[in-house]
């Protein structure tokens, strides 16, 4: 009979903080800048730099810690992780091993078969590396330091899950509270939150481990269910046909869909860690771990059942909307500027989601403002303009952030709410029409909305389709 | 007056009185350097036409009355692990042959800021490794005051150049007594402040926790003036120290009465040449006749300095030099196959032997397997010793030894054997390990006509009642015989 | 002397030091950095138990950065150095199989 094995994952999650400057040096953290443009002595490992931590890189880290349930360190320490790379100017990166910022967290996910936890081992504070690029003309690499020392904090997981399925949920989870937090905004495919797998078979049953490997370059939740599913194959083959599986690291290539060993005989995997001299140790007191938590903001959890006593909103909608910290930021204040909570939930699930989806947009990437989506729900209301033009305008209003008052006013797009001038178009087109309206009165109900239909052409669609209707009945 | 045999002080002095013009003062330095470089070699670089416009520039400015400080318009030397921007910067070593810093470090600023003219950079051990000077990847230094001799290192250029007034003073760093230890062979006084008093911003690493950054110059008062300048805190380097006692000539009192000084009967052992031993404790009795309580102690776990000293800065040192890799700046390999034939041509070249031997040894000690046994145990020990300093320092204000064991030994005489060598930082290490200020003031010439040091210890930042102690020293012992020639 | 260094090790050195020692060099490494071995054993001579290792020697600590950009463009000057650049980047031995 075939053996029965189950794969036993932990993840290594690196997130790039959301710091205007680097975690050592006052260099900008913009992405995409021209190559070394945000470069300085310190990130670029020019003798005679020093490192000094920016603060915010800490408390982003603690947040993120108590937000997981993590202890926080309250003597913590930077060490020296030394390798050469081209990428790592000084052939060390600053990064935590000792005394890591958190230690033992939690967090909760939803599986098929209920609430589950995912432990985490721990969570560090370090410095990223630089980029990069193959010149393929000149057979050789470049490297742009712009990205070395960006702040990431590496979030280090108990190998708790079982399947990619959970794999997924536990970074769902993740993103969702980091970007609540405001600590990053978690983009997989820009790189600012990245997933190493560690993965491991047993037999169903067994206690011990097997021997893992380490999967790297994984950009999108699909490309890590995917390496998932492939190093599990992997595994069970080599068992399967008597191998042994080698602890190593392996590259996803998501495109040819199997991963490869990076392996050197110059790569020595001994990283001689000692604590970072040129930087002095963190002491947090209580005070300080009080007012990082008392500036925690509303959770996810937290705002589902808020918004299910407050607002009279589809529990889907709830669901849609706060599982964007962005889209329940833009969702509460329309509603503090005193828009009806079930039109605006309608203008995001509808329009919104609609336009993200045709433009391959996260939620995250919304610009309108709550101003301008409360100022177009005020003008359909006073039924300034029909619904259709108010789509029109929304859909430059997604676009550029305008101003939909200015806009419909400086384009003429309010509805002719003048009885009179709409009678006279009317007239015309019964006039013009006369076979339509014979089969009006031959009872083809459909006869008038081709009427109604001419008559918003006519209008530029500024009428209001009621009062067209109303005034068509009564002139037939 | 000779401008040359003037102290910093005084020529800032007679600068400010219009006796003497900041130009007259390069000019003569230069000429010095010109006719003196030949035979001592203490500069690596130096830089006539920017000491020559910074002088007319920095008149400019004293004649306005913008610059008004001691120092204002004297011509220093700066050792060349500091970086200087625009201004070659080696380390002594071919890995940074042609490096050009685009910034410079924090204490040139301030000598700048001050009014300093910067004369050039002067050699030393290749990356601040070694006691003589001569691994130097651009040659040896020699001893002004006898050139058969070394002149100590590491920073035994800043030394040389100041006995042989080829400066009015020079910056030079301390790492396990690369200041106190030149200065006592040359014959020049030279502290090596509390680590954090000076920015290590700029200076290029060797042994990050225990660099420090200090003056080599030609008596106390230059010494604490120089302090005053260079001292400040730093946000750029997250060890420096705000400290709000740094009026160091302040303590430029002529006066020990009651002043507790204790002098390590560990530090009169096995190795000590006898003339040395003579001459330090004659200097004791000086003090004791100014008024000052002088007795023995046992200090204790004087021998374990070393081993502690070689593990720490080794291992620290093979982290810093990681990033000389001949990618960023300094030497890459002309020939090589593929990255990592890159790396380690560049390197192997680069280095000398001296620098490779720390490196691989540091490397080691760091290395899976061995940190628990070597590195942390060298980080307990070097508590140990530290506790045993607190210890001493409830008793006394000042701790008082030789510098080194010896007078400076013959070019050539040190380097075949590392451990002999390492020996001869028996007394300043641990001065660096725990952190403290140590002072390095001539006290004697033996019988070869070689300078002898006089060592002053203090608890962490203290360095007041060094220069008090020094002072007091100096104005009993009166003028030290400038140079064999004169 | 009680340390012997193998050609292995000093190999494995190597490697982490990306330093490449001549046959004569690696002669001269093996003894030196037993003889150093050999010093640095005498701390094995100290009582260390529940002595905290000491990596500052006086209690520095929280020192920190305002999260402000303070640094501009200065690409030029952080290339000025380089033995080789080409497109505002540092040119590398090929690192990509």
């Amino acid at each position: 009979m075939a053996k029965q094995y189950e794969t036993v994952i932990g993840l290594e999650v690196h997130v790039e903080l959301a710091t205007k400057t680097k975690i050592f040096c006052g260099c900008s953290t913009e992405f995409g800048g021209e190559p070394n443009t945000h470069t300085c002595p310190v990130c670029t490992g020019m003798p005679g730099s020093l490192p000094v931590l920016n603060k915010q890189v800490l408390e982003y880290a603690v947040a993120v810690g108590l937000a997981t349930n993590c202890t926080i360190t309250q003597y913590c320490k930077f060490d020296r992780k030394n390798y050469f790379y081209p990428d790592n100017p000084q052939n060390y990166q600053i990064s935590q091993l000792y005394l890591p910022i958190c230690r033992d967290g939690k967090v909760e996910i939803e599986t098929e078969n209920g609430k589950k936890f995912v432990g985490i081992h721990e969570i560090h504070m370090e410095e990223d590396a630089g980029k990069l690029i193959h010149d393929e003309w000149e057979d050789c690499s470049l490297v742009d330091y712009n990205r070395s020392g960006v702040p990431l904090i590496e979030i280090v997981s108990e190998p708790d899950m079982r399947s990619a399925e959970e794999v997924i949920a536990y970074l769902e989870k993740l993103r969702m509270t980091i970007q609540y937090l405001g600590a990053s905004d978690c983009k997989l495919q820009e790189g600012s939150m990245r997933a190493d797998v560690n993965l491991s078979i047993r037999e169903v049953g067994t206690k011990e481990f097997g021997t893992r490997t380490e999967m790297k370059n994984l950009n999108s939740f699909k490309a890590i269910a995917r390496a998932i599913e492939g190093e599990t194959e992997r595994q069970i083959d080599l068992l399967e046909s008597g191998q042994k599986v080698v602890q190593e690291t392996r590259r996803w290539d998501d495109n040819k869909g199997e991963s490869y060993a990076m392996r050197s005989k110059e790569d020595a995997q001994d990283y001689r860690y000692f604590p970072d001299p040129d930087l002095v140790p963190i002491v947090l007191d209580d005070t300080f771990l009080e007012e990082i938590r008392k500036r925690q903001p509303e959770f996810r959890e937290e705002k589902m059942l808020r918004y299910k006593e407050e607002f009279d909103i589809p529990e889907y909608d709830i669901e849609i909307i706060t599982g964007s910290k962005h889209m329940a930021d833009i969702f509460e204040a329309t509603v503090a500027l005193g828009s009806q909570p079930k039109k605006v939930s309608n203008w995001l699930m509808v329009e919104t989601l609609r336009l993200l989806k045709e433009n391959n947009m996260d939620p995250e990437d919304i610009r309108f403002s709550p101003e301008n989506l409360a100022k177009l729900i005020a003008l359909t209301d006073g039924k300034a303009i029909n619904s259709s033009v108010a789509k029109e305008v929304f859909e430059v209003m997604f676009e550029q952030d305008i101003d939909p008052e200015k806009y419909v006013e400086e384009k003429g797009l309010k509805t002719v709410n003048d009885e009179g001038a709409l009678r006279k178009t009317i007239e015309e087109i019964v006039a013009a029409n006369p076979q339509s309206v014979e089969d009006y009165h031959n009872g083809k109900e459909r006869a008038i909305g081709f009427l109604v239909g001419q008559t918003m052409k006519a209008m530029k669609g500024k009428a209001d389709p009621g009062l067209v209707n109303q005034i068509l009945k009564e002139l037939l | 007056m000779n401008i040359l045999d003037m102290t910093a002080v005084s020529l800032g002095a007679a600068i400010k009185n219009k006796e003497v013009t900041v130009l007259e003062a390069t000019e003569a330095v230069l000429a010095q350097i010109e006719a003196k470089e030949s035979e001592y070699h203490c500069y690596v670089t130096v830089d006539r036409e920017g000491a020559l416009a910074a002088a007319e520039r920095i008149q400019k400015k004293i004649d306005a009355g913008e610059l008004t400080g001691p120092l204002a318009g004297v011509p220093v030397a700066i050792k060349d692990n500091m970086c200087t921007e625009g201004m070659l910067t080696t380390c002594s070593s071919k890995i940074l042959g042609n490096f050009v810093p685009t910034f410079s470090s924090e204490a040139v600023l301030n000598l700048q800021k001050a009014g300093a003219v910067i004369l050039g950079k002067t050699n030393m051990d290749e990356f601040a490794m070694g006691s003589t000077t001569e691994t130097s990847a651009f040659g040896v230094t020699k001893n002004p005051r006898n050139p058969e001799h070394v002149p100590g290192g590491s920073s035994g250029g800043s030394a040389a150049a100041v006995a042989a007034q080829e400066c009015f003073y020079a910056l030079g760093s301390d790492t396990g007594g690369s200041i106190r230890q030149p200065a006592s062979y040359c014959g020049v006084v030279g502290l090596k402040p509390t680590y954090g008093t000076v920015s290590r911003y700029g200076l290029i690493a060797y042994g990050s926790s225990l660099d420090q950054i200090g003056p080599l110059c030609k008596d106390v008062t230059d010494c604490a003036t120089i302090m005053e300048i260079i001292a400040t805190h730093d946000p750029k380097d997250s060890t420096s120290v705000q400290r709000d006692d740094t009026d160091f000539t302040g303590a430029l009192v002529d006066d020990v009465k009651g002043m507790k000084i204790g002098i390590p009967r560990d530090y009169f052992g096995e190795g000590l040449d006898p003339e040395v031993k003579e001459a330090v404790l004659a200097a004791a009795k000086v003090l004791e006749a100014k008024g000052a309580i002088v007795e023995e102690f046992d200090l204790s776990l004087v021998e374990y300095a070393i081993p502690t000293y070689y593990t720490i800065a080794a291992a620290e040192a093979s982290s810093n030099l990681e990033r000389f890799d001949g990618i960023k700046y300094g030497y890459r390999t002309e020939e090589y196959e593929g990255l990592h034939n890159m790396y380690k041509k560049s390197r192997s070249e680069g280095f000398g032997p001296e620098v490779k031997r720390r490196i691989m040894l540091g490397s080691f000690v760091l290395s899976s397997g061995y940190y628990d046994a070597y590195y942390l145990k060298a980080l307990r020990v070097k508590a140990l010793i530290k506790k045993a300093f607190d210890e001493a320092f409830a008793k006394y204000d000042v701790i008082l030894g030789p510098v080194a064991p010896t007078t400076a030994p013959k070019l050539g005489a040190s380097l075949s054997d590392p451990i002999k060598m390492y020996l001869s930082d028996i007394y300043t290490i641990s001065v660096n390990l725990a952190g403290l200020p140590g002072l390095s003031i001539p006290c004697g010439m033996d019988s070869k006509g070689l300078p002898i040091g006089l060592q002053m210890i203090g608890d962490c930042f203290n360095e007041k009642k060094l220069i008090r102690a020094a002072f007091a020293y100096e104005q009993a012992r009166g003028a030290f015989g400038k140079k064999e020639d004169e | 002397m009680a340390n012997i260094i193998s050609d292995e090790t000093i190999e494995y050195v190597g490697i982490l030091a990306k330093l490449e020692l001549s046959d004569e060099e690696k002669e001269q490494a093996k003894k030196d950095m037993g003889s150093m071995l050999d010093y640095i054993d005498k701390l094995s001579e100290l009582d260390t138990e529940g002595v905290e290792p000491m990596s500052h020697v006086f209690p520095v600590k929280n020192v920190f950065r305002e999260d402000v950009v303070t640094n501009g463009d200065t690409r030029e000057q952080i290339l000025k150095n380089a033995p080789g650049q080409k497109d505002g980047m540092f040119v590398v031995p090929r690192t990509f199989e």
